[in-house]
């Protein structure tokens, strides 16, 4: 009887123990956010995300495949099994927390309008009136547009960022609002020098996590005990500096 | 399961989408066949100067998908210069009016074949007899030829409404509020699958209603063709 229970402990130790050998975890990402996830000249998925998903591997020692998945699709995929973990910028929101959980932030987020230089645009109720605005769909953005000026300003929701930044450059829009970073990172580029920042940041408390199936406890554990590790290290400061010369933390 | 609050939560935003959609299928259509006249007569026309042009025009509308040419339209055109100081920018700068000329130019090609084929399909003998009669081409285009046509291709153009009711869905990709647009941003938010199930309610009710209706007209414009 002993022996057969001994028997079964070691067999299913070793099941176990092959099973986290071969574990692989997939990650999705975007790939059309920079300077957080992009595809570089080669087509490999590069940025602040993709980074950071595989500095958390590393740590965790695990296997990791990152996938590109379109952003209306991301959460979806997620409930599907597609990918086991989303790193791909995303706001924690009581909405996305009813279908998925969320790790601890890696990193914090603000908005804010761009527009051309010279603009004489007022962020304020009565001056952004009658304006047409522009985002992304599907991100904090666009819901903070529609929530705030949807019966009074003209707005417009793009599958890309880059379209609604094509738009603001052809003249359609008066104003973007988007995620500070990638703003900042798009206001860099010599090219977009006739724009600028307008108005004062929009906090609303956002908080960047990575998204994980609900249940998949022991997995969403795993990841916030590498990101304290990481910043703990100083690995985490190392990919900042490498796209922010300020702390986004 | 189905969780119906979203219909009272998110009820207005379905009403104004399905309204944009059914504004722009039924703008375009019109426009379509109003355009789709003079080009299938040009296309059924022997003179080179005439089919020629109208062949390439649908050629190239028919041979590209939609969306290629929603997104030439709304991004491609709004790169050049010469374009947004054009006196034509405050309607190409305006992503519905883009809709709405992109899928007009669509449907115009499809239209314009789908009445060739109708044009062709006029028994000879009636044309023959309308010459007999000494007819002008024009006077024989107008009474003979056209609303012989028209009877002829309906049901074929009724199909042709219904793909472009489908077909305007593309539009949402250019940031117009129809019915995709609105039902995509609500799903962003909620991610509730049911809403598209939603949509796909009231697009199937669209598409009923136009079958209805076409269905309709089909049976007083040919009742003369029914044998009791």
């Amino acid at each position: 009887m002993n022996i057969r229970l001994l028997l079964l402990a070691l067999i299913s130790g070793l099941l176990f123990t092959g099973l986290a050998q071969a574990e692989k975890i997939r990650i999705a990402t975007e790939g059309a956010y920079p300077p957080f996830n992009m595809k570089n000249a080669k087509g490999e998925l590069v940025g602040f995300d993709v980074d950071i998903a595989r500095a958390l591997c590393h740590e965790m020692k695990a296997d990791c495949e990152i996938v590109a998945q379109d952003w209306d699709g991301i959460i979806p995929g997620l409930l599907a099994k597609k990918y086991d973990a989303i790193i791909a910028s995303m706001s924690i929101t009581p909405e996305r927390k009813k279908k998925v959980d969320f790790t601890l932030p890696y990193y914090s987020n603000y908005l804010r309008f761009i527009a051309p230089k010279g603009s004489d645009l007022k962020i304020t109720e009565d001056g952004l009136k009658g304006k047409t605005l522009g985002a992304q769909r599907s991100t904090i953005s666009s819901q903070y547009l529609e929530d705030h000026y949807r019966k009074s300003a003209n707005i417009k929701v793009y599958d890309t960022q880059e379209a609604a930044f094509l738009d603001l450059k052809s003249g359609r829009l008066d104003a973007v609002l988007v995620d500070a970073y990638p703003g900042y990172d798009w206001l860099k580029k010599p090219e977009n020098s006739n724009f600028d920042f307008v108005g004062d940041k929009i906090d609303i408390d956002d908080k960047i996590g990575i998204a994980i199936r609900k249940g998949d406890d022991a997995l969403r554990e795993r990841f916030n005990q590498a990101l304290k590790k990481i910043v703990k290290n100083g690995t985490y400061q190392q990919i900042n500096a490498k796209y922010f010369p300020f702390s986004i933390y | 399961m189905i969780d119906w609050s979203l219909i009272t939560q998110y009820g207005d935003r379905f009403w104004d989408g399905t309204l944009i959609t059914l504004q722009l299928v039924l703008a375009a259509s019109l426009i379509g066949i109003l355009l789709a006249l003079p080009l299938s007569l040009a296309r059924s026309s022997p003179r080179r100067r005439y089919w020629i042009p109208a062949y390439g025009y649908i050629y190239f509308f028919r041979g590209t998908p939609l969306l290629v040419q929603l997104f030439l339209l709304y991004y491609g055109l709004g790169q050049f210069e010469a374009v947004r100081a054009s006196i034509f920018w405050p309607l190409l700068s305006d992503a519905e009016w883009c809709g709405l000329l992109g899928l007009t130019l669509n449907t115009t090609a499809y239209t314009a074949e789908i009445l060739r084929g109708g044009i062709r399909a006029v028994p000879r003998g009636e044309v023959e007899a309308a010459r007999a009669y000494g007819m002008s081409w024009w006077l024989l285009q107008r009474r003979i030829i056209l609303p012989r046509a028209l009877r002829i291709a309906w049901p074929a153009y009724g199909n042709e409404v219904i793909l472009l009711l489908k077909g305007s869905a593309l539009v949402s990709t250019i940031a117009v509020w129809d019915l995709m647009g609105e039902t995509r941003s609500i799903f962003s938010r909620t991610y509730a699958l049911e809403v598209f199930l939603f949509a796909g309610v009231i697009y199937f009710l669209l598409t009923f209603l136009f079958t209805r209706l076409f269905y309709f007209v089909e049976r007083r414009i040919n009742r003369y063709l029914v044998s009791y």
